[in-house]
């Protein structure tokens, strides 16, 4: 296996992990806060919305959208220090 | 003017807009018509990409669906939005990497197999066209409404604006009048909801001020709703109701994996110059996607509090505390026409009442303590819920007709790139790529609008008698997505030793078992005469509502694909390079 067939599996090995993550935030604030433990958690309060129903409907969308930029943020770096990046 | 002059004239005004910019950026060659030449910055194809998603379902029929289910509403909210994870995460990258113009035709490569490509085509043109048939409601119910005429009439209406629309313009026509109609439609959805939150809590934000306090009170507005909702015999707003938790769970794991499966979605990742402008662009998307779904649960629970306290303006069972029908406000009187509302007044005492009438136990107690025989609102079609929500709010004209708009240009840039997607479906995949490789541009590009107008024609009457509301229809076009093209997408990139025979065995049980479920409950083709058992919560299998099934058929895909690759040869050596490829941004040095 040459030098290069390594590293492109070290870059898939460490990309896999950060999607690992980022999808076990996703399941967490949609399908576990937002769905399985929303009626709970809505003896909570957060201004005037019950916490598992904030999640549901408002918390679960803002979390998606910084997620993916994070991803991309940090996908970014992996591409540069494993030099796959594009021009 | 009256309401209606002015109504036309806003729709009239931006339709004038849309064709003028599909004119002007008619599409030359075949590789602009798909793909705009791939020369598309991420932010506007991301806004690109937020009107062609937010369609009718969206727009017209999401927050009046929630309206009713509260809570559990949430799971359109959670699974149109967090498909775009996925989609960004899953797939996107890998797919503008490969390079190609259309999902069947990475399918068809990966898999080394014209029978995969093709099946691919299939389960494409199946899920385009149920939601085509959701988009043709809600253009129907606009247009019924501003024309004040029978729905029938409005939807004949709508279907000749989308094909001269849709077959005028290519791709970068409806990229860049998408863009303006992303303006007009996060315009005018979150204008009047600004207003309506302003008049309630006094907060501008919408997405504040559902968790505020009524104005002038201590009272969380949620807190109140849900007070009158047990009032009426309904479930509390912020409590499990309308489906089971179960239910809610897959129909969001549907609508977001089918979200990520949507080829005409993934088509727009297709469109940028680079690997990470698409891990951006999804990004992007979701940002401009987010400014309406986060204003939707206000529209919803706001719209239903109005209509609520409309027809009870005063204590509930007391003689002042309900709407006399003479008295009724002219936006209901206009509604009627449409049929899409109706009254009854069952126990004649010339007032309406609304409550809860199949909570048995609640409509007793009703009929004992106010004498009531029946809810008395006998139809209220959640897809004019955000459509009227102006009107209920009492909001100025402009507003009502700005609304109108939205709602069309939501249903019309869906419509088109769906319509877009189903005609390169056919000339592209499977006239070009299968059956007559020889074809000319010219005639490719022809039989790819023959096969827009029969696709508009089909759905157009379906939209007639459809499925159910506009939302739910296209659930159920995110379901066939989600068991037919999400996992064989996926295991395309993910799984380098999954096979040809593997996918085709995934798709043909994910499509199979998800058409099979659905079609029991809704019928054959979706004609409803032909459904074989009741759609109901009795009728399901284990209590699963259809629109969910699109997550359990993919589960199926899944472990079809899996068993079958197990038992067969694996894909050749050079498929296997390519999977390698694509999983990197640069290749080559």
């Amino acid at each position: 296996m040459s030098q290069e067939d390594l590293s492109r599996q070290a870059y898939w090995r460490a990309h896999l992990r950060l999607l690992g993550i980022c999808l076990a935030i996703w399941f967490l604030v949609s399908f576990v806060l937002g769905i399985l433990v929303a009626q709970p958690l809505n003896a909570i309060q957060l201004g005037g919305y019950p916490l598992g129903f904030w999640f549901a409907q408002q918390g679960s969308i803002y979390t998606f959208i910084i997620l993916i930029f994070v991803y991309a943020w940090r996908m970014n770096v992996l591409d540069r220090k494993f030099n796959v990046h594009e021009e | 003017m009256d309401q209606q002059t002015l109504s036309l004239l806003v729709v009239g005004a931006t339709f004038a807009l849309y064709i003028g910019i599909a004119i002007w950026a008619r599409a030359g060659s075949t590789s602009e018509f798909y793909v705009a030449g791939r020369g598309i910055n991420p932010i506007a194809n991301g806004m690109a990409t937020a009107a062609d998603w937010m369609s009718a379902a969206s727009f017209i029929s999401m927050a009046g669906l929630i309206a009713f289910l509260g809570f559990t509403g949430g799971a359109y909210l959670m699974g149109w939005t967090g498909g775009y994870v996925l989609m960004a995460l899953l797939l996107a990258p890998y797919l503008r990497k490969f390079g190609k113009f259309t999902v069947p035709e990475f399918i068809g490569d990966r898999y080394y197999s014209k029978a995969a490509r093709i099946i691919a085509v299939i389960s494409l043109i199946v899920m385009s066209v149920t939601y085509v048939i959701g988009q043709m409601r809600g253009v129907g119910i606009a247009f019924s409404n501003i024309l004040e005429v029978p729905l029938a009439t409005g939807l004949i209406a709508g279907m000749a604006v989308v094909f001269i629309y849709a077959v005028l313009g290519g791709m970068k026509g409806i990229t860049y009048t998408q863009i303006a109609q992303y303006v007009i439609m996060i315009f005018a959805y979150t204008v009047p909801a600004i207003f309506i939150a302003i008049n309630l809590t006094g907060n501008p934000l919408p997405q504040l001020g559902l968790g505020s306090t009524l104005q002038g009170t201590d009272t969380f507005l949620l807190e109140a709703l849900d007070q009158t909702m047990v009032d009426l015999g309904f479930h509390a707003y912020t409590e499990v109701g309308g489906m089971s938790l179960m239910n809610m769970f897959l129909l969001t794991l549907a609508l977001m994996i089918g979200t990520a499966g949507l080829p005409h979605v993934i088509i727009r990742f297709f469109t940028v110059p680079r690997v990470r402008d698409a891990r951006k662009s999804a990004g992007w998307a979701l940002v401009f996607i987010g400014i309406l779904y986060t204003t939707a649960p206000a529209v919803g629970a706001m719209a239903i509090w109005n209509l609520v306290n409309t027809v009870h303006p005063g204590e509930i069972g007391t003689e002042e505390g309900h709407l006399a029908h003479a008295d009724r406000p002219a936006w209901m009187e206009r509604w009627e026409q449409t049929g899409l509302l109706e009254f009854e007044d069952k126990n004649g005492d010339g007032v309406i009442q609304y409550y809860n009438d199949s909570d048995e136990e609640f409509a007793e107690t009703a009929e004992e303590d106010y004498g009531w025989e029946g809810s008395e609102i006998v139809t209220l079609d959640r897809d004019i819920m955000v459509l009227a929500n102006p009107e209920i709010a009492g909001l100025p004209g402009w507003v009502i007709a700005l609304v109108a708009a939205g709602g069309i240009a939501a249903a019309l840039s869906t419509a088109a790139g769906l319509l877009l997607a189903i005609s390169s479906a056919i000339s592209h995949d499977l006239l070009k790529g299968v059956f007559t490789p020889r074809i000319s541009e010219k005639n490719e590009l022809l039989a790819g609008r023959i096969a827009m107008a029969v696709a508009i024609l089909f759905a157009g009457y379906l939209g007639l008698n459809p499925p159910g509301f506009a939302a739910e229809v296209v659930a159920l076009a995110f379901g066939l997505a989600a068991a037919s093209l999400f996992p064989t997408l996926m295991m395309g990139i993910f799984m380098k030793k999954m096979n040809k025979e593997g996918a085709i065995a995934g798709m043909l049980v994910g499509l199979g078992t998800t058409l099979l479920y659905i079609f029991t409950y809704k019928g054959w083709l979706f004609f409803s005469g032909t459904a074989m058992l009741p759609d109901n919560p009795d009728g399901w299998l284990l209590g699963v509502n259809p629109t969910g099934f699109g997550a359990i058929g993919a589960v199926f895909n899944f472990i079809a694909a899996y068993i079958v690759m197990k038992l067969t040869r694996e894909p050749p050596k050079d498929i296997q390079d390519l999977v390698e490829s694509v999983r990197v941004p640069r290749t080559e040095g």
